[in-house]
């Protein structure tokens, strides 16, 4: 973390530590609801920064991240019900199955030499593919779901991760910062630049002696592994999964509208992106609860609205021309 | 379970898969000659099965009957989806035409939420549980009428790119884009009524799928992703393929849900594109690249 901090000039440096104070402070002033609020956007925040290593960084276009997400959350769970396996040692487990799960799609995907729309279209398979197994598991809950033990209110238990929604606020806080601690260390090391020049020209990045195959493959384990720990810390906040809500191709869209509306490839553009998306949603679903219209499907519409919007005005996303205009610098996102 | 039983649910598949092949074979055409993978499919499709239930409510005809004025709407659509939104596209990244139409699909979706709701819609036709006696096969009136119509149109289709001059231009654009560009073709037209033909086959296909399900706003990304199997199975670009995929897709699904539980069906069609796409990315019937 102070590489980090040390690393940025005086002004990035200010607003990092005002937006982490702010953020450390907000469960304190936040009222329930604005607290679920916040829950969701630092959910987004961290799930969008994981599938941002593999399509930011990498340049792979996963469109099944609900794929990994999903597997972190139904082995953590699993463990936790069928083993007794509290959530601190399930996790790196779910970690471990969703990097191989990830590993293992990207090294059929890259070992035949699939691209483009053909790998967005694999991850998109996979993902159906296991929803619709998954459905057909008794023993994970079937399509009904699984179901974890809710606990009483104000009970707080940080071994087995069972308390409300302000232990939850600060573990999604600790993973966000963590995985943008994490993603600036891998984008300033050897592998990022590798990335980075894989992702602008993979043929001179080959010639350069830069082995393809192994840095895809290296992408896709950790993005999965990162987004993983997403899917558990959101089975045990909810306390229910469901092959359809984890794996969904609705799912995997929700992962990814954060890196692109902030900016992808960049490190604050997907945090920026999932506050400013639940924020606006949760904003447009309030304004209607008030003026008594229930319609349901509207923020999903307002999302994509958006989204189109950014893709045809602003291709690089929201962060790269406000960091400018903050006068934030912009030769790092 | 006696052979007859299979052989109907084979035939069944087959006639399902004929409609399932003009949908597709929407897809492909945009594919072919646009060169931009319509993300949205699905979601048309699901806001042309509305317009057929709507059509069929208000005026109380058959669905058929509607196959070609919906066709010329959704055509109309396409052609201005295109060349107002797309078009300008095409010079970007992959990833940006993708997540353009991921946006149009989301709203088409969410747009048809909030006017429809969330429940089923269906028509119901006086001729919908009749069926044709051969012997021991049956054979369903609706699906048999579908199947038709769907061939009577990708035929039409067909002809239209093989035989019109408008056709031979699209094609030209599409073995050659600067080419085109270099004998004076107004390719920007011709990508709209490229991607107006694609849409309108889906048009006629909704006309047609109404006879055969409901449609829910949701059904839209898995059309999308059926369209995407069927499309790639029988080789991105190729319209013969599309047809022949779709049939193959309709029947292996039948057979799935017989054989396993009619759940799973969509679980052969992912497996079979997962297969397809390891071991033989430019389809079963495309030219290899």
């Amino acid at each position: 973390m102070n590489s980090l901090v040390s690393a940025l000039p005086g002004r990035r440096r200010a607003g990092l530590i005002l937006a982490l104070g702010l953020l450390l402070a907000a469960p304190w002033v936040a009222g329930p609801y604005l607290l679920s609020v916040l829950v969701l956007a630092l959910y987004y925040a961290y799930v969008g920064q994981a599938w941002n290593v593999m399509m930011g960084f990498a340049g792979q276009l996963s469109l099944g991240h609900a794929l990994y997400v999903g597997l972190g959350a139904y082995v953590s769970a699993t463990l936790y019900l069928h083993a007794g396996l509290g959530p601190w040692a399930g996790v790196p487990i779910a970690a471990a199955v969703s990097a191989a799960a990830g590993a293992v799609i990207g090294f059929l995907a890259f070992r035949f030499g699939i691209g483009g729309v053909y790998f967005a279209l694999l991850t998109i398979a996979f993902a159906e593919f296991t929803r619709i197994g998954f459905e057909h598991v008794d023993w994970l809950g079937g399509a009904g779901g699984l179901f974890l033990p809710v606990v009483e209110r104000g009970h707080l238990d940080i071994v087995d991760l069972r308390g409300g929604p302000r232990l939850f606020y600060y573990v999604l806080l600790a993973l966000t910062v963590a995985a943008l601690w994490l993603c600036h260390r891998l984008r300033t090391s050897r592998i990022g630049y590798y990335w980075l020049a894989i992702r602008e020209d993979p043929e001179a990045a080959q010639a350069l002696g830069i082995d393809l195959f192994r840095y895809r493959v290296l992408a896709a384990a950790i993005s999965a592994a990162m987004a993983s720990v997403a899917g558990s810390v959101a089975a045990f906040y909810y306390n229910s999964l469901t092959p359809a809500d984890s794996f969904g191709s609705a799912k995997s869209i929700e992962i990814i509208l954060g890196p692109l509306v902030g900016g992808l490839g960049t490190l604050i553009g997907p945090i920026l992106g999932a506050f400013v998306l639940t924020g606006l949603g949760e904003a447009l679903r309030a304004l209607l609860d008030v003026t008594g219209h229930q319609v349901p499907g509207a923020t999903q519409l307002f999302y994509g609205l958006v989204l189109l919007l950014v893709i045809k005005y602003l291709p690089g996303g929201i962060w790269p021309g406000l960091a400018r205009h903050l006068g934030l610098g912009n030769r790092v996102g | 379970m006696s052979w007859d039983v299979y052989a109907n649910v084979v035939i069944g598949g087959i006639l399902t898969g004929l409609v399932y092949g003009l949908m597709a074979l929407g897809l492909s055409v945009i594919f072919g000659v646009v060169r931009v993978v319509n993300f949205a499919h699905g979601e048309m499709m699901m806001v042309a099965m509305y317009l057929a239930v709507l059509g069929c409510g208000t005026w109380g005809v058959d669905p058929l009957w509607l196959m070609l004025p919906l066709a010329a709407l959704m055509f109309v659509l396409g052609y201005a989806l295109q060349s107002l939104l797309v078009h300008p596209f095409m010079t970007r990244p992959d990833h940006a035409q993708f997540m353009l139409l991921v946006a149009v699909g989301m709203i088409l979706t969410n747009g048809a939420l909030i006017l429809f709701g969330p429940d089923a819609r269906g028509v119901q036709v006086d001729y919908a549980l009749d069926s044709f006696e051969f012997g021991p096969l049956l054979i369903d009136k609706v699906r048999l009428y579908a199947a038709l119509a769907a061939l009577a149109v990708a035929a039409a289709l067909f002809g239209f790119f093989r035989l019109s001059a408008t056709g031979k231009a699209i094609r030209a654009c599409a073995d050659n884009y600067r080419g085109a560009l270099v004998v004076g073709l107004d390719v920007r037209r011709l990508f709209a009524l490229t991607f107006g033909c694609g849409t309108a086959c889906v048009g006629a296909a909704g006309a047609m799928l109404v006879l055969l399900g409901d449609v829910t706003p949701s059904l839209g990304p898995a059309y999308t992703l059926l369209a995407f199997v069927i499309v790639i199975v029988g080789g991105l670009g190729s319209m013969a393929g599309a047809l022949v995929a779709g049939v193959l897709i309709g029947v292996s699904e039948a057979l799935a849900g017989l054989i396993l539980v009619p759940s799973m069906k969509s679980m052969v069609s992912f497996g079979l594109l997962i297969l397809v796409l390891l071991f033989r990315p430019q389809g079963l019937l495309g030219r290899s690249a």
